[in-house]
């Protein structure tokens, strides 16, 4: 672990026109680590990995990137600097094909890199594969889900923020889709902060997980401690989130 | 059928110069989804800058053939390069301030730089029409009839060929980069979502500047074109041809680019053979009545994509 963490948030509290988002959130996300936020619809999961991005920027705290300040970069420009996002709500390019949206991810990327990286987007995901001159707005939701990570991948990050990979997929695809990112984090080196409601496989997956409730950060420890946790439980996993 | 295929000529000729400047309008509509109503006057710019450029270079008729090609061609980088800079000017200080705004403000502020473009040229050029004389001449006899009422010749003039040919050319580059290159990825991206192209690493302003600047360099070509072929324009052309250029892309499918083009020749060719076999007062009028029939019965236009996507 190097002596700053690659993702540090602090004090951060981000306002949609009057209302607030988030209440002064806090965390850090070291190289090489695979680190969690779960937490229940509309807690702010979402807007605090835009808010990393820089849309909406924070109205205050700070978001250091590599022991940079990026709170108040545009966007295009943070995202040159090694962080990419598969957001919320996939945001497939539906009227371009699977190979112009991977195209517009490696955009930032040196182009050189562009084979070797679109060899592995599709060992990582051979669907993708079959399916690179359909238009992505033809894409099942499942393959759509898979296309938003790919992308994010084109982009050779070194940072990667996944906000609900799991959503509306069937239990196998999920699995499928967490095994590549656990993949991606062994092989690679990859460090990603991933945004779940899927609680039980995030934890299991991450090495260490934040849990936000009403914009702020409530609970953090190792993935295998939180689902320890009673309360965890209680709020997060009964009811059989397999 | 002589007497038509004349026509079809002349309409052709003119739906060209109205695709360019429909081209402009559709690109721009695509990305920010408003209309620029200012582009009109851009093209209008486009072809005084066109008309200033040729006569500093003092070129006419007598000219040599390749001495008039060579100046043509700096004549139209030059006003692409000027009006280029008129349509990055009129995005970044009448829409871009006014981006996340409610809808009707940048369209206000686009009729306001309209208003503005026009009363410019109007104070530095003057009021007057101003006339050029012929510098592409001759043509080519295609069809000869004689017959009891006299002879009818169909003609196509060397500036019709100019004019058909170099929009095909720019048509075809300019599809070109919107499908193979990473600038027309990143418009196209914007186009679709803003939010995720700036989350891939585009810069959204840029590209969108980028894309005035495109509609703006074709609407100086259609400048030009106009300029040679009409011999007279004044301030205000660019609101005639502007109305007809967006009834085009309106007509093509707003914010379709072949529609834009298709939708150029029709309207071209509807003027034209309205103007031949009907009456020529009523030319706009035919033109306006086919923009309402096409919005009440096919409102997404004949190339336009349909509204509803899978998401």
């Amino acid at each position: 672990m190097s002596a700053h963490p690659l993702l540090a948030v602090s004090e951060v509290e981000t306002f949609y026109g009057r209302i607030q988002a988030l209440r002064g959130v806090s965390l850090d996300v070291h190289q090489g680590e695979i680190v969690t936020l779960i937490g229940a619809n509309g807690a702010g999961k979402s807007t605090l990995m835009m808010t990393i991005c820089g849309s909406p920027q924070a109205r205050s705290g700070r978001v250091l990137y590599d022991g940079q300040d990026i709170t108040t970069f545009p966007t295009h420009q943070i995202m040159h600097m090694g962080i990419a996002q598969s957001p919320e709500g996939r945001r497939i390019f539906g009227r371009m094909t699977v190979m112009e949206n991977l195209m517009i991810g490696a955009s930032v990327a040196d182009q050189k890199f562009f084979d070797e990286d679109l060899e592995r987007a599709f060992a990582l995901f051979p669907r993708l594969k079959d399916r690179r001159d359909q238009r992505g707005g033809t894409l099942s939701g499942g393959e759509q889900q898979m296309l938003a990570i790919a992308r994010a991948l084109m982009a050779r990050p070194r940072l990667l923020l996944l906000d609900e990979p799991s959503l509306g997929l069937a239990p196998l695809v999920v699995k499928q889709i967490f095994g590549a990112i656990g993949e991606l984090n062994r092989a690679d080196g990859l460090t990603v902060f991933l945004v779940e409601q899927n609680a039980y496989h995030a934890l299991k997956l991450a090495h260490r997980g934040y849990v936000m409730v009403n914009g702020q950060i409530t609970m953090s420890g190792t993935g295998t401690e939180l689902l320890a946790r009673d309360e965890i439980r209680a709020a997060y996993l009964e009811g059989g989130a397999h | 059928m002589e007497y038509f295929v004349q026509q079809l000529i002349n309409g052709v000729t003119l739906g060209s110069i109205y695709g360019l400047i429909a081209i402009g309008y559709t690109m721009v509509y695509g990305i920010v989804g408003m209309i620029n109503f200012a582009h009109g006057d851009i093209f209008m710019v486009g072809a005084f800058v066109s008309l200033i450029a040729i006569t500093a270079l003092g070129l006419t008729a007598s000219t040599g053939l390749g001495l008039t090609i060579i100046a043509l061609i700096l004549v139209l980088i030059f006003a692409m390069l000027i009006a280029s800079v008129y349509g990055w000017t009129v995005e970044r200080i009448a829409y871009r301030p006014l981006r996340g705004s409610f809808r009707l403000a940048p369209l206000i502020t686009a009729i306001g730089m309209s208003i503005v473009l026009q009363n410019y040229v109007q104070i530095a050029q003057g009021a007057r029409v101003k006339p050029l004389q012929p510098i592409i001449q001759d043509g080519y006899t295609i069809m000869r009839r004689v017959d009891e009422q006299g002879e009818f010749v169909v003609q196509i003039s060397n500036m019709q060929i100019f004019i058909i040919l170099l929009t095909t050319a720019l048509m075809v580059t300019f599809s070109m980069i919107i499908a193979k290159t990473p600038l027309g990825r990143a418009q196209r991206a914007c186009e679709q979502d803003r939010k995720m192209a700036a989350l891939s690493g585009i810069n959204v302003d840029r590209t969108i500047s980028l894309t005035f600047v495109m509609g703006a360099a074709l609407a100086a070509v259609a400048g030009l074109m106009f300029l040679l072929y009409y011999g007279v324009i004044d301030f205000f052309i660019g609101f005639v041809a502007g109305v007809k250029a967006f009834t085009a892309a309106v007509l093509g499918g707003i914010g379709s680019l072949p529609g834009a083009m298709l939708g150029g020749l029709v309207i071209g060719l509807i003027e034209t053979f309205w103007s031949a076999y009907f009456s020529i007062e009523y030319k706009d009028v035919a033109a306006f009545a086919m923009l309402a029939l096409v919005l009440i019965f096919l409102p997404q236009g004949l190339l336009g994509k349909p509204e509803v996507e899978k998401v």
